[in-house]
């Protein structure tokens, strides 16, 4: 990764034109050439530099409904319960995170009604309890990260 | 039905699914996984999907501007960048002052995401979420040390999460 890669890490996290040739245009921002930009985002996905470069969504202007759920498990029976919770379809992404709650993840779900289900569904396949936290309001979302 | 609930309502009635048809959703299929890296990828959308490529800009600057899509760029790997230390900040904060907190909270340019979400008593008495990213535990702490300096007396007890293990990580599927 170079100063170009970092100036287009930086400068590309949103904006990029809907158009005919949007890394032609996208490419003059950044004094390159279109042919020299599309290699450049296809190296930093390669590498894993990005994960993704598109249009990022809404799941819940899309009428899906997405939650944050918590649970408690202790620590020998972690693993298992990492594959049970894992094995369901709607678990997008899941962590381990210290504390007493360790094991945090996301339900994407087509609509609102299916998390309900989804997590009593988690809680008789695991016995253990599923805390539901969907959220309430969002006041930001969208990290410009800066390298 | 208190104030707060209704202005929590009237929030959700604004995240209301906006209208698509068949067509936008054959478009979100195809861009789900990001752009194609080609001199023209709208039209490579195109052919998969079956419109023209006036058609696919066309819908896809009307989610724009409907919020469906929320950008088009980048998505950078916050831990191939160095910014290993991802702390999830939880405050206990008084309940009437979450939303003028956590607009407060949101707007500082080391947090990424900021919600508001349901306590769980006596399990979990923390409301306001800031997630805030850092190089290392150093820099999130004194990151963290900002926001309590913030909240002041609001802060009536907090926690910072890391997380040790990536469990399972797939993108969002839709349709």
């Amino acid at each position: 990764m170079d100063a170009v890669d970092r100036q287009l890490i930086n400068g590309l996290q949103g904006g990029f034109p809907v158009s005919e040739r949007p890394y032609a245009e996208a490419a003059e921002r950044f004094g390159l050439t279109e042919d020299e930009l599309i290699r450049r985002v296809d190296a930093l996905l390669a590498q894993g530099v990005l994960t993704r470069f598109g249009p990022m969504y809404h799941a819940e202007r899309l009428g899906g409904a997405l939650t944050l759920a918590a649970m408690k498990i202790p620590a020998a029976d972690f693993e298992r319960v990492a594959g049970i919770v894992n094995a369901f379809p709607e678990v997008a992404h899941n962590y381990a995170r210290e504390h007493e709650l360790n094991m945090w993840f996301v339900l994407a779900t087509e609509t609102p009604e299916r998390i309900g289900e989804v997590i009593a569904g988690i809680e008789r396949a695991t016995g253990y309890k599923v805390y539901n936290m969907p959220k309430l309001e969002e006041f930001y979302v969208g990290l410009r990260l800066t390298v | 039905m208190n104030a707060h609930a209704a202005e929590i309502l009237a929030h959700a009635g604004f995240e209301a699914p906006a209208k698509l048809d068949d067509a936008d959703r054959r478009i979100i299929v195809a861009t789900q996984e990001g752009l194609p890296r080609v001199p023209r990828p709208y039209h490579a959308i195109a052919a998969q999907v079956g419109v023209s490529a006036d058609e696919v800009m066309t819908r896809l600057r009307r989610m724009l501007d409907a919020g469906v899509i929320r950008r088009v760029g980048a998505v950078p790997n916050h831990y191939a960048l160095g910014y290993q230390a991802n702390g999830m900040s939880v405050w206990d904060v008084p309940e009437e002052r979450v939303r003028e907190l956590g607009r407060k909270i949101g707007g500082l340019d080391f947090v990424s995401h900021c919600y508001h979400r349901p306590r769980h008593l006596p399990d979990w008495p923390y409301s306001l979420f800031a997630m805030v990213h850092g190089r290392d535990r150093a820099e999130v702490e004194a990151k963290v040390a900002q926001i309590a300096g913030l909240l002041g007396e609001d802060d009536r007890g907090h926690a910072v999460l890391y997380s040790t293990r990536i469990l399972k990580k797939t993108g969002l599927r839709i349709g």
